[in-house]
């Protein structure tokens, strides 16, 4: 064999994964529309998004999953309320204050708090979390919105805390000496020098959290109550697109109209979540260029 | 108080006036020691350089003046600074930090823009009544910094854009925004090009008037040229200080000679 076809044979066999990925990743694409797609003969797109009902089994049904969209964006918005706070200031507290001993302790912790299955996240949820809830806030039942806030904003926090540490503890050195230097005392260099020399890779931190809490299935079909309804407030039960198509799939005919409507809502989220993902690499990728 | 006893290096006989009085400082890395027994007076408004060879403790002795050894867990200090004749570990570090500014070797302003440079310290020690006395006392600092000109029109812009030198003068005017009474440099213009090691050169025969200066450097040539003093510092030892002139035409110490004369260093 000749130098060169070897080579090209090494090179093939390591491109083989990588070209893989795409190919599944194209493939899942293909699919997403080809099976969704076909709901727009009986709906049209507007109806689809901003439609008020969700009932795919009625006759005539009604496709509208605008509950469905609210529904996840109150919860992801209700854990990032959670998360962010606890995510950055638990970054900061490892990156800046931890002695190097509690430091070592604590982060692996962190990793395995972000390794427990979500459905462990939903017992817990539904089996002491929620009666809690619906206690403490005089509910017939705790599963609703908040609750799965709640839970959802615990399991963001590892994602939030690991990638935002990296991105404090990347900070130049030097720039929290100039910051001493001047007389500033360790909270002022924290907040006015780290945080906003860190901020690219928080927001990075920030937007995987979300898409982690947004595309999460199981421990919303636990624990938001499950009413596909336009949600009034934290309280009442909602549902969201993940935990719709988890719960309704397996009754789906397929080829019937409400198969092709999940599909459909697969490709609403897979555009929402493409989107975080991109926004989170020009993010990131503006904060390196600006550190130099 | 202490009565301040001009040390037996004293090249003057005349009245000086003392800013800084090194005592028996002795300062170790875990079990090393890289200061010992320094005793060193540095006299107000006039310009002190620091020389010696690489490793030679320079930079840990100048930082022991404003107590940034301080965020060095490993790093032990012995004996006493006085600033004013009063020790600088009875005082605030952040009021002593104020009091006593530093530029570093490598330029470092804040990823911020040229204005939030120098507001910052301003703005951490409360220094401005109104928004147009923050603007008034950024410009002046950048004025005495001589880069005014360069960046009138472009406050906003991102600081790390500028020249190493333009940043270095940056850092040097955020230092001085502080009004502070001591400014330490550490090898400022080692990581610049001649012309703007020039320029900080100027500057720092400019601000003698205001301030007291201590610099460490490398080149003798730069101590030769703008210092009043000159101490020589070897292997943590201070070999000799005196005015810089006597320093370097007629040395005491054999071995000052030698690294003047380059036979080592
Ligand atoms: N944080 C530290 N921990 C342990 N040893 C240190 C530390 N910082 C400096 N040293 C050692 O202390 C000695 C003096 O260092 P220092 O930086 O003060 O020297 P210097 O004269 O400034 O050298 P240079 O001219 O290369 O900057 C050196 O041997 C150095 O290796
Ligand atoms: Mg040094």
């Amino acid at each position: 064999m000749k130098r060169t076809q070897k080579e090209n044979l090494i090179k093939g066999f390591f491109c083989l994964p990588a070209s893989l990925s795409i190919f599944f990743l194209l493939g899942i694409v293909i699919v997403l529309f080809k099976e969704g797609l076909p709901i727009f003969k009986v709906t049209s797109l507007k109806e689809f998004l901003f439609g008020k009902f969700w009932y795919p089994t009625y006759e005539p049904p009604e496709f509208g999953i605008l509950p469905l969209i609210l529904g996840s964006f109150l919860v992801t918005f209700g854990a990032l309320v959670i998360s962010v706070p606890l995510g950055v200031a638990g970054a900061i507290y490892i990156s800046e204050v931890a002695s190097p001993k509690i430091k070592e302790s604590i982060k692996p912790v962190i990793e395995l708090l972000a390794g427990i299955p979500s459905v462990v996240y939903g017992f817990f949820g539904m089996v002491i979390v929620a009666p809690q809830v619906a206690k403490i806030f005089d509910l017939a039942v705790g599963l609703n919105a908040f609750t799965a806030s709640l839970i959802l904003g615990i399991m963001a926090i590892p994602t939030i805390t690991s990638i935002s540490e990296d991105a404090i503890s990347a900070v130049p050195k030097k720039f929290k000496e100039a910051s001493y230097a001047l007389g500033a005392n360790k909270w002022e260099t924290i907040l006015r020098v780290i945080l906003p020399a860190a901020g690219g890779g928080i927001t990075t931190a920030v937007i995987l959290g979300m898409a982690r809490v947004y595309g999460e299935t199981m421990t919303v079909l636990m624990v938001a109550g499950g009413a596909a309804v336009i949600p009034r407030s934290f309280f009442e039960p909602v549902r969201t697109m993940t935990a719709t198509i988890a719960a309704e799939m397996g009754e789906a005919v397929a080829g019937s109209t409400h198969f092709y409507a999940l599909f459909a809502i697969a490709i609403v989220l897979f555009v929402i979540t493409l989107s975080f993902n991109i926004l989170a690499d020009i993010l990131s990728q503006r904060f390196r260029k600006r550190l130099g | 108080m202490v009565d301040i006893v001009t040390s037996h290096h004293s090249p003057v006989t005349s009245k000086k006036e003392v800013k800084i009085s090194i005592r028996n400082l002795n300062i170790w890395y875990q079990d090393m020691q890289v200061i010992k027994n320094v005793n060193l007076d540095v006299e107000k408004n006039k310009v002190t350089a620091i020389i010696g060879p690489s490793g030679c403790g320079k930079s840990t002795l100048i930082k022991s003046i404003n107590r940034m050894l301080d965020m060095i867990p490993e790093a032990e200090v012995g004996g006493t600074i006085l600033l004013d004749g009063q020790n600088i570990y009875d005082m605030d570090e952040t009021f002593l930090r104020k009091r006593i500014g530093m530029v570093f070797q490598m330029p470092n302003p804040f990823p911020k823009s040229i204005f939030e440079n120098i507001a910052y310290g301003l703005k951490i020690h409360k220094m401005f009544k109104s928004k147009q006395d923050l603007y008034f006392k950024v410009e002046k600092a950048l004025k005495q910094a001589a880069l005014w000109d360069e960046v009138k029109d472009k406050l906003d812009k991102f600081a790390l854009d500028l020249s190493g030198g333009q940043q270095q003068r940056l850092c040097i005017a955020r230092c001085i925004a502080l009004e502070p009474e001591v400014v330490l440099f550490d090898e400022p213009c080692s990581a610049l090009d001649p012309v703007a090691t020039v320029k900080i050169e100027e500057l720092i025969e400019d601000l003698k008037k205001n301030y007291t200066i201590v610099i460490v450097t490398h080149n003798m040539q730069q101590a030769a040229r703008i210092s009043d003093y000159t101490a020589f510092l070897y292997l943590g030892n201070l070999v000799e200080f005196g005015p810089t002139q006597k320093i370097f035409t007629t040395p005491q110490n054999k071995m000052t000679e030698h690294y003047l004369t380059g036979k080592f260093g």
